[in-house]
């Protein structure tokens, strides 16, 4: 552990040190938060000062707090639906690039379907049709999403196909499911393994961006870019509150492309 | 002297810190000269052929040595200065023409570019010389050769306009790192005429890095034997096949006297399998037309051809890979399925295959005890002590120590370990015939020796047949009992090894046997005089 510590860069070990308090903060959220997630403890908007570190919001309620919560909440979300988005895309992806023929076929041009489509413009179709809520977000997004996952699957597989080792297989008389698991997905999991942080990186910019546009997790659940666009306003004062969520978006969002290059130069066998 | 290198040294880097790859080499071309360089791969050939164009590759770097080129040392110059001497003075020729022309420019514009940059030449004058070299150099309409695209000519004629391209700015030393390595021999023989041709007329000094002893005899005046970034011992291309001093030299030399000792096999007995009238192809196209051969139980029989020749096809007819559109195939005297889903479990463990790259016959995500007890557990069921007892007795059988190599990664094998592995992985289903897909072109002559040796043992001792597809005829000699000549997807000829070759029976044997370049120094001058090339 201390020597793969010492072979990293130190971009990577700040990447990993960040989305370890993110961790921390998500899970212990309930002991580290002053207040409760919806409570309201004093009146709308008032400035930073020993009660309340970063002021209170429109509807009085600790900013702090609410920034803690938010954590869990938002990067829960994301990473459920990054993880879906994976399970979705890269089955997908495998079983187009192994199977080929018909089924390659129709996949594909259901995927082109997909994204042609501007994904936004989808998701908020497809969100005011089947109404809000936690579960319908993650399902929108995660199929969406799993378009691109299904792309880079579908295309690394292929290459992988084509190896003497997978005809190999196939000659020995091994099964589909064999060649996917055992033969093609550890020679794409480098691949798969850096999209996963930047998929999370844009599904966690996507719910702050629907969350912002009033279509994300359902109030009062505290979630960073609904909080950016309630509190707006405040900047027109000159107070930076509202920046604070912005950034927890944008400090991680960071900290994950540094772990992901790391893990895409390590993957690569890339020497500096 | 044109190019001095002195006591040159390149480090490599790796995990920790920096290796030497070459450990203070000295070399001296004279104008007009060219030094033939042999030696295994990872001996440093290449590394110090670049060298001599003051270019190290990615990842390496000079530490120490000069190299004098025409009293300048090209490693004390600033980058700048030094590029000015790469084409214009020193050219290079690479191996892989196909990779290394840009497909979307025409041969001509990619010619006309060096004297563009050295300002050597007019657009018109580099022009008129380019087809001036594309005729001397036998190539197809060479008025208006050079307004085709890389992909619109064949790998020869490719190889062939690199050549050309090298000479463009007239330069004094020609580096040649295995520009005939890919090609089949009767393409070969062409390349090394245009060469020949190229580097007489010019009178520029040259390199000529490869491999294959043969080839540097015909093409040098004097050779350096290199191993292990070290020079082994260096003479006149005479004395040096005569007269060798090193043991490593003449280890080199006997590789290609390997044969086998001639085996008694049971007569008459009904062929493991068979290929019936066989015609295949893809699409509408045939790539074969009416194949049929048989394979007698315990022999090996060589398909011979160049590339095209449908020697690859025929084993993915037989392995299911690819259905035949007439004929059939048996095994043991009962037609297999034409389609490999079809087939059942035994019949798919009977017919199993040996790739030519080992590497990417090797899933590198698997340590070897992986991939050698699947084919154990699938085929035969064996698990726990029976399988690692099975799998010790496999790594004995490939003369690998298996407490050493079972929990090895391909990557952290050798190129001639890896496909001894590729030989095991076959062997685990205990197979009655094994297709042996130009197992031993791409490994190093002492380790493809190696390789036929395990190869013939294993065959003794367990009487499996072999089809054994190869383009090289010192390997079918090795350890053939029958060949079959293939061309254009048609059998030439087919027959015991002695009928067939020795003297060649049908006329294209003939040609491809005259192709094979001899150890004997004159034999390129011979055959250019008999009209080959």
């Amino acid at each position: 552990m201390i020597r793969l510590l010492k072979t990293m860069p130190p971009t990577a070990i700040l990447g990993v040190a960040v989305i370890t308090i993110y961790a921390v903060v998500a899970i212990f959220a309930p002991m580290l938060a002053p207040h409760g997630e919806a409570e309201i403890v004093g009146a709308q908007f008032e400035p930073w000062s020993a009660t309340y570190p970063l002021g209170t919001d429109t509807l009085g309620r600790d900013m702090l707090s609410r920034l803690i919560w938010g954590a869990r909440n938002t990067v829960g979300v994301a990473l459920v639906t990054t993880a879906l988005a994976f399970a979705i895309g890269s089955v997908t992806g495998l079983l187009a690039a192994a199977l080929g023929g018909w089924v390659d076929l129709g996949l594909s041009r259901l995927v082109d379907v997909l994204m042609a489509v501007p994904a936004l413009i989808l998701t908020l179709l497809a969100l005011s049709a089947l109404g809000p809520g936690v579960a319908n977000l993650i399902v929108v997004i995660a199929v969406l999403d799993s378009t691109r996952v299904f792309r880079l699957a579908r295309a690394t597989a292929m290459n992988v196909m084509v190896m003497d080792y997978v005809e190999a297989a196939q000659l020995r008389g091994e099964g589909t499911w064999w060649i996917i698991t055992r033969e093609v997905l550890p020679n794409i999991s480098a691949p798969l393994i850096a999209e996963f942080g930047l998929r999370f990186c844009f599904v966690f910019l996507t719910i702050s961006a629907l969350s912002f546009l009033g279509l994300g997790l359902p109030p009062p659940m505290a979630d960073w870019g609904a909080m950016v666009r309630d509190n707006a306003a405040l900047i027109t004062f000159g107070d930076i509150t509202p920046l604070m969520p912005a950034a927890s978006i944008a400090v991680l969002t960071v900290s994950v492309n540094f772990v992901v290059d790391w893990l895409l130069h390590r993957a690569s066998g890339l020497k500096d | 002297m044109l190019l001095n290198i002195e006591n040159l040294k390149v480090e490599a880097k790796g995990d920790e810190g920096w290796t030497p790859i070459l450990h203070g080499v000295d070399l001296q071309v004279d104008r007009g000269e060219v030094v033939g360089l042999i030696g295994e791969s990872g001996a440093g050939k290449s590394t110090l052929g670049l060298a001599a164009l003051g270019y190290a590759h990615g990842g390496l770097r000079f530490a120490g040595g000069r190299v004098l080129f025409d009293g300048t040392d090209l490693l004390q110059l600033p980058d700048r200065q030094r590029r000015a001497f790469r084409g214009r003075r020193v050219a290079y020729v690479a191996q892989s023409a196909a990779a290394s022309f840009n497909p979307a420019w025409r041969l001509l514009a990619q010619f006309c570019e060096g004297p563009a940059i050295h300002h050597t030449a007019g657009r018109a004058e580099s022009e008129a010389f380019a087809r001036e070299l594309y005729a001397a150099m036998h190539l197809p309409d060479p008025q208006n050769f050079g307004l085709r695209f890389p992909h619109q000519v064949s790998g020869g004629q490719l190889q062939r306009a690199m050549v050309a391209m090298a000479m463009a700015c007239r330069p004094d030393l020609i580096v040649f790192d295995e520009p005939t390595t890919a090609l089949d021999v009767t393409t070969q023989i062409g390349v090394l005429a245009a060469i020949r041709r190229a580097v007489e007329e010019t009178g520029a000094a040259a390199i000529y890095i490869s491999h294959d002893l043969a080839v540097v005899a015909q093409m040098a005046d004097r050779i350096k034997v290199m191993r292990h970034g070290r020079e082994i011992e260096e003479a006149p291309t005479q004395r040096m096949m005569t007269a060798p001093t090193q043991d490593y030299t003449r280890s080199l030399w006997a590789v290609r006297e390997f044969r086998r000792p001639t085996r008694v096999l049971p007569q008459a007995s009904a062929p493991t399998i068979a290929i019936r009238n066989v015609t295949a192809g893809y699409g509408n196209m045939d790539v074969l037309s009416d194949v049929g051969f048989e394979i007698p139980r315990g022999s090996t029989v060589a398909v011979v051809g160049e590339s095209g020749s449908g020697k690859s096809t025929t084993a993915r007819v037989m392995t299911g890979l690819l259905p035949p559109r007439l004929g059939r195939i048996e095994l043991n005297g009962t037609a297999l399925p034409p389609r490999l889903a079809d087939r059942t479990t035994e019949q798919k463990r009977a017919v199993q295959m040996i790739y030519q790259i080992a590497d990417t016959a090797l899933n590198p995500r698997q340590t070897v005890r992986q991939i050698l007890s699947r084919p154990l557990q699938f085929y035969l069921g064996l698990g726990g002590k029976a399988r690692e007892a099975r799998l010790h007795e496999l790594m004995e059988q490939i003369e690998m120590e298996p407490a050493h190599f079972l929990d090895r990664l391909p990557g952290e094998l050798s190129g001639g370990q890896k496909q001894r592995i590729g030989i095991a992985r076959a062997l685990a289903a205990d197979p009655e015939f094994i297709i042996c897909d130009e197992v031993t072109s791409a490994l190093d002559q002492l380790v493809a020796e190696g390789i036929l040796r395990l190869l013939s043992k294993v065959q003794d001792k367990t009487g499996l047949s072999y089809m054994f597809i190869t383009h090289d005829i010192a390997t079918v000699r090795a350890i053939a009992d029958e060949v079959v000549v293939m061309k254009g997807g048609r059998i030439m000829d087919k027959g015991n090894l002695a009928e067939v070759l020795d003297p060649p029976r049908h006329d294209y044997t003939r040609q491809l046997l005259a192709s094979v370049p001899q150890m004997d120094p004159s034999w390129l001058s011979r055959r250019i005089s008999e009209g080959a090339a």
